[in-house]
């Protein structure tokens, strides 16, 4: 138990120090804000695919209400760093096209057959869910070959970056956002079952821990938290190590973009959170006195089917410029409008995905004797 | 033992593994990062435009 414990902790805080003598102070903390993002995530059991599954099939509003509190804690202090510090931050701003909202709706249908999102993947493979791990080795080949695509899919049909800011100012649009929040949580409030509508203690610590993350992030990185951009780099690394030539690639060809794809991972910020995260899951399940029963054994015809909705869950989410991390919670909480689009588009295919679940993940056939 | 019973600190450690494969073969590919080009600690008061990609990104 204490050699068990002592490892883990001993690898928890490695891993920022590797980052830190490797790469630098920023990797190292990006690494540390990462295994931040595990332990909270595990440990206190805040997640956004579960909420979205149980605000419509128990009328369980809680995990959903702390999911808002958390984006409106974060879009308080970032819209005002954004405004003046424009020149050193940068907000999760992208375009609503076609394809940005087919792909969240398709992101919202696939995180429900795999039983996570972009960070619950993460999470969910650290933490000893083998669905996860299967998961996670699709979403990083979906999320690459989304990228291959990305550009046929922004021309499809695109507006121009919508930003909350541009249409009503710094102030104006940090009110419009916290007024949408809030009138989403009366929404869920009202819909919620009694009981089940005041999130409990460890959801409110939850949420603000989440938020003060998710900030340090931003004022470490620069940039929003995001997930997918460092899966599809992993991807993309893969692939190229494998002989294939990007170059010809125009996601791949920017110079942005090809600077990343030629620099190591530990220079690549989303790539050093999710790191972490994955570290803090895993820390968390070690620590625990009981880590808990394997997930519930599929058919092999199921496990096939959580790969393939693994790598539809990452290349949707390129379609769509972010998962719930980098559209949902980073593009809300520094003001794009695609995020608040995004939103409705992943939750009616949520609501798909859950009809789905049923059909696609079936359980083992128990063997004779063993109990049910 | 089958693939499905496999208990969560072996498949945890087996994404823990994940992680370090794909960075061991990143390291060995493009090398270490050149610690004297090192970006500063906080992006924020760096007085540097943010350098990063993120999932916005296109």
């Amino acid at each position: 138990m204490f050699l068990r414990r002592a490892f883990v902790i001993a690898l928890i805080l490695f891993a920022p120090l590797f980052g830190l003598v490797m790469a630098g102070p920023r990797a190292g903390l990006l690494i540390a804000i990462g295994i931040g993002f595990g332990l909270v995530l595990e440990g206190l059991r805040f997640g956004f695919a579960g909420p979205w599954r149980m605000i419509v099939a128990e009328r369980d509003g809680r995990g959903l209400l702390a999911q808002f509190l958390a984006i409106g804690l974060v879009a308080s202090v970032a819209f005002p760093l954004l405004a003046a510090h424009g020149g050193e931050l940068s907000p999760a701003h992208a375009p609503i096209g076609l394809g940005m909202v087919l792909g969240a709706f398709v992101f919202g249908a696939a995180m429900q057959l795999v039983m996570g999102c972009g960070s619950g993947t993460l999470v969910n493979a650290g933490s000893g869910n083998l669905v996860g791990l299967i998961a996670l080795l699709g979403f990083i080949g979906g999320s690459f070959a989304g990228s291959l695509h990305l550009g046929w899919w922004t021309g499809l049909a695109s507006l121009p970056v919508l930003s909350l800011q541009g249409l009503f100012g710094a102030n104006g649009g940090l009110v419009v956002t916290l007024a949408g929040l809030a009138a989403l949580a009366a929404l869920v409030i009202w819909r919620a079952a009694p009981g089940k509508r005041l999130p409990p203690v460890r959801l409110w610590w939850a949420a603000a821990l989440i938020a003060a993350l998710a900030l340090a992030n931003l004022v470490v990185a620069g940039q929003p938290w995001g997930i997918v951009y460092g899966l599809g780099l992993w991807g993309a690394k893969i692939a190229q190590a494998g002989g294939a030539d990007l170059a010809a690639s125009g996601f791949w060809a920017n110079p942005g973009n090809a600077e990343r794809l030629n620099a190591s991972l530990l220079t690549d910020v989303t790539s050093l959170t999710s790191i972490g995260l994955v570290l803090g899951a895993f820390a968390v399940m070690r620590l625990r006195a009981n880590p808990g029963a394997p997930a519930q054994a599929l058919t092999a015809r199921s496990y096939v089917l959580v790969l393939l909705a693994g790598l539809v869950l990452g290349y949707s989410a390129r379609m769509a410029f972010g998962c719930n991390v980098g559209a949902f919670f980073s593009g809300i909480s520094t003001g794009s409008l695609h995020g608040w689009v995004w939103l409705a588009a992943a939750f009616a295919g949520s609501t798909l995905g859950l009809k789905l679940r049923p059909v696609i993940l079936r359980p083992a056939a128990q063997p004779k004797g063993a109990f049910a | 033992m089958t693939l499905s019973t496999l208990p969560r600190q072996i498949v945890g450690l087996g994404a823990v593994a994940l992680v370090g494969l794909i960075l061991a073969l990143d390291l060995a590919a493009t090398g270490t990062p050149d610690l004297f080009d090192a970006p500063s600690a906080l992006a924020l008061g760096s007085g540097q435009a943010p350098s990063g990609a993120h999932c916005t990104a296109q």
